[in-house]
């Protein structure tokens, strides 16, 4: 078949129908290239939904393996994590409690400084400020958290240690500021979308009332942007859950069940990657206890994700 | 202090102090986050520098602090970077051309667009059990660049679509109307109107995106890159280890003198990441067409 089918018809008449495909079959030939490209395109779109289902699977059937040998009450409330001593204990609120302990910490840095530095940015800061402070903000938000582990690890550590003397080597305190410093951008940012989304009316009505520019920003701009704060607190929240390096470097690898931040603890993801790279036999109960964990994981994160998409969509509701 | 009534001058002036210590702390805190990032990296330069030279880029790993490079770990990245783009790229712009140009809105759509959103926020660490999972055991390919890459394409995913359908969306209507009226079919369209128009923000994205694979390591450490290599991938089928990978291996020894190779490898790793952010900027102001 002739590639140029776009040529018109010679005039020699009958050997043209021969040497160029007719109208009908370059349709043709035109209607099944589209029929496959969009079975392509089709295929490529729901390849997100199959690693949904993987991961879904994955976790499940693996967990399932792991709650024949050990119950779905002593994992979720015994107070002691030792899979690999003899005998065995298999609860994992110290592992739950690490990851809260740190998420904490981290939380409570940025929520108030990223809701802070969101208002000066978007109420408050002149252009020449915010094109300083946001690329800066962007930077943070690309580093790689193996480097923040270093920093946490090498130097905020040893120079807390300096003022609280009981700080461990390994401690929740350090990890956590540093993972604080880590979601600040997410946190500052979308609050800023959410304040910047803010119509003007609101503002101009409450200044023309007599209310200073504190006032309106912290009376009437900050309570109609709370759905969309609430979200980037909540996303923050479960970047700070998820986030594996930080504490992985900082924090230790000793599951603890504490309250106390200036000791070592393991967090989930943390214990995770301790037995993966381990020499654990794979298939066994020991193994499949990162699956439980993992489960649990991204139960956690999965609901976070949902609740903090919905405080959106009302604010991008409202928006119009 | 109850029983008098302010005056308008008094609560003015209470006012404008509020004001002023609001601003006191707003830019304290814009100022302390400068300064750590500040202090970050010239923590990290002040660490890394002695070790940084030529000698540190082209060795191979050591037991020797000092005779340890990271040329395995550079080259290896490179290779994750350049197989996870052949195959995420594809599968993520084709993805967002099906819902953006092909699909009708319907339930399914919908459901396939608050996954991607879903998938966006799941922590990198499942993907790695995922992979090891999926890749290195059901599917056999073991602890190999082509498993790493396949684990990455899938982390990259939600980002690559994303970005791709904010390119394709500000593309204008009549581009593609004026295609479809001269008798081009929707594929013909998307491919000659449409993409060429749009893929300046979509190569920005996948940059990006990139540059996040670049620097990611709880899932590779899940799936099992290797942390002491002896010598260079070759094939999809080799081992491989990561910049992110081998910082991390250097920062959990105890010795001090790998603590300074893990601070020059972070410089490597920063500068290769700086590079990435420089071009995608470059890609988003020299190519973009403004309508």
């Amino acid at each position: 078949m002739g590639s140029k089918a776009s040529l018109p018809e010679t005039d020699t008449g009958q050997r043209a129908v021969v040497a160029f495909p007719s109208a009908r079959r370059l349709r043709w030939r035109v209607r099944v290239r589209e029929f496959f490209v969009r079975v392509f395109l089709f295929l490529c779109a729901i390849v997100g939904i199959l690693t949904t289902a993987a991961i879904v699977l994955i976790l499940l059937t693996e967990s399932l393996g792991f709650f024949r040998g050990v119950s779905l009450r002593e994992f979720l409330t015994g107070t002691r994590w030792a899979p690999l001593f003899e005998p065995p204990a298999f609860g994992v609120l110290p592992l739950v409690m690490g990851t809260l302990l740190t998420t904490a910490i981290a939380l409570g840095v940025a929520a108030p400084m990223g809701l802070i530095v969101a208002v000066y940015l978007s109420e408050y800061a002149s252009p020449r400020v915010r094109r300083v402070v946001k690329p800066m903000l962007e930077v943070l938000a690309g580093i790689p958290t193996v480097v923040y582990g270093y920093f946490a690890l090498t130097f905020v550590t040893p120079f807390l240690q300096r003022f609280i003397p009981g700080l461990e080597g390994f401690n929740v305190l350090s990890a956590g500021l540093v993972m604080g410093l880590m979601i600040l951008p997410t946190v500052a940012s979308l609050s800023e979308d959410a304040l910047y989304a803010v119509p003007n009316s609101l503002r101009y009505a409450s200044l023309a009332l007599g209310a200073t520019h504190l006032q309106t920003t912290w009376g009437v701009v900050v309570p109609a942007a709370m759905s969309g704060i609430s979200a980037s607190f909540l996303l923050g929240l479960s970047r700070a859950v998820g986030e594996t390096m930080i504490v992985v470097i900082a924090a230790g690898q000793q599951p603890n069940f504490t309250f106390n931040p200036l000791q070592a603890v393991q967090t989930m993801t943390a214990y995770i990657v301790q037995i993966a790279m381990g020499d654990v036999p794979h298939g066994t109960l020991e193994y499949r206890t990162i699956f439980a964990v993992g489960l649990l994981l991204f139960l956690i994160t999965l609901a976070l994700n949902l609740v903090s998409e919905a405080f959106r969509a009302r604010y991008k509701e409202a928006q119009l | 202090m109850s029983l008098v009534i302010s005056s308008p001058a008094h609560w003015r002036a209470r006012e404008r102090r509020r004001e002023m210590l609001f601003l006191l702390i707003a830019s304290t805190m814009v100022l302390f986050a400068l300064t750590a990032l500040t202090v970050l990296i010239l923590k990290i330069l002040l660490d890394g520098y002695a070790r940084l030279n030529i000698g540190f880029l082209t060795s191979f790993s050591s037991r020797i602090p000092e005779n340890a490079g990271v040329k395995v770990a550079l080259v290896g990245s490179f290779y994750l970077m350049l197989l996870t783009a052949a195959i995420a790229v594809p599968v993520g712009v084709g993805a967002a051309i099906y819902l953006e140009e092909f699909a009708q809105r319907n339930w399914f759509i919908r459901l396939i667009d608050i996954n991607i959103t879903n998938l966006a926020g799941v922590p990198s660490i499942i993907y790695g059990m995922l992979g090891l999972q999926v890749f290195v055991r059901t599917l056999m390919m073991g602890n190999s660049l082509l498993a790493g890459a396949c684990t990455m394409a899938l982390l990259a995913l939600p980002v690559i679509i994303t970005a791709a359908r904010e390119g394709l969306r500000a593309v204008p209507r009549s581009l593609r109307e004026g295609s479809l009226a001269l008798g081009a079919t929707q594929w013909q369209t998307v491919r000659h109107a449409v993409l060429p128009v749009a893929m300046p923000t979509i190569l920005t994205g996948v940059v990006l995106s990139l540059s996040r694979v670049v620097g990611e390591t709880a899932p590779l450490l899940v799936l099992g890159a290797f942390v002491f290599l002896p010598r260079l991938p070759d094939s999809l089928f080799s081992p491989f280890t990561t910049l992110p990978v081998q910082i991390y291996d250097w920062i959990s020894r105890p010795q001090v003198g790998f603590h300074q190779n893990a601070a020059a490898g972070i410089i490597v790793l920063l500068t290769l990441l700086l590079t990435m952010n420089a071009l995608a900027i470059y890609l988003r102001n020299r190519l973009q067409v403004r309508w």
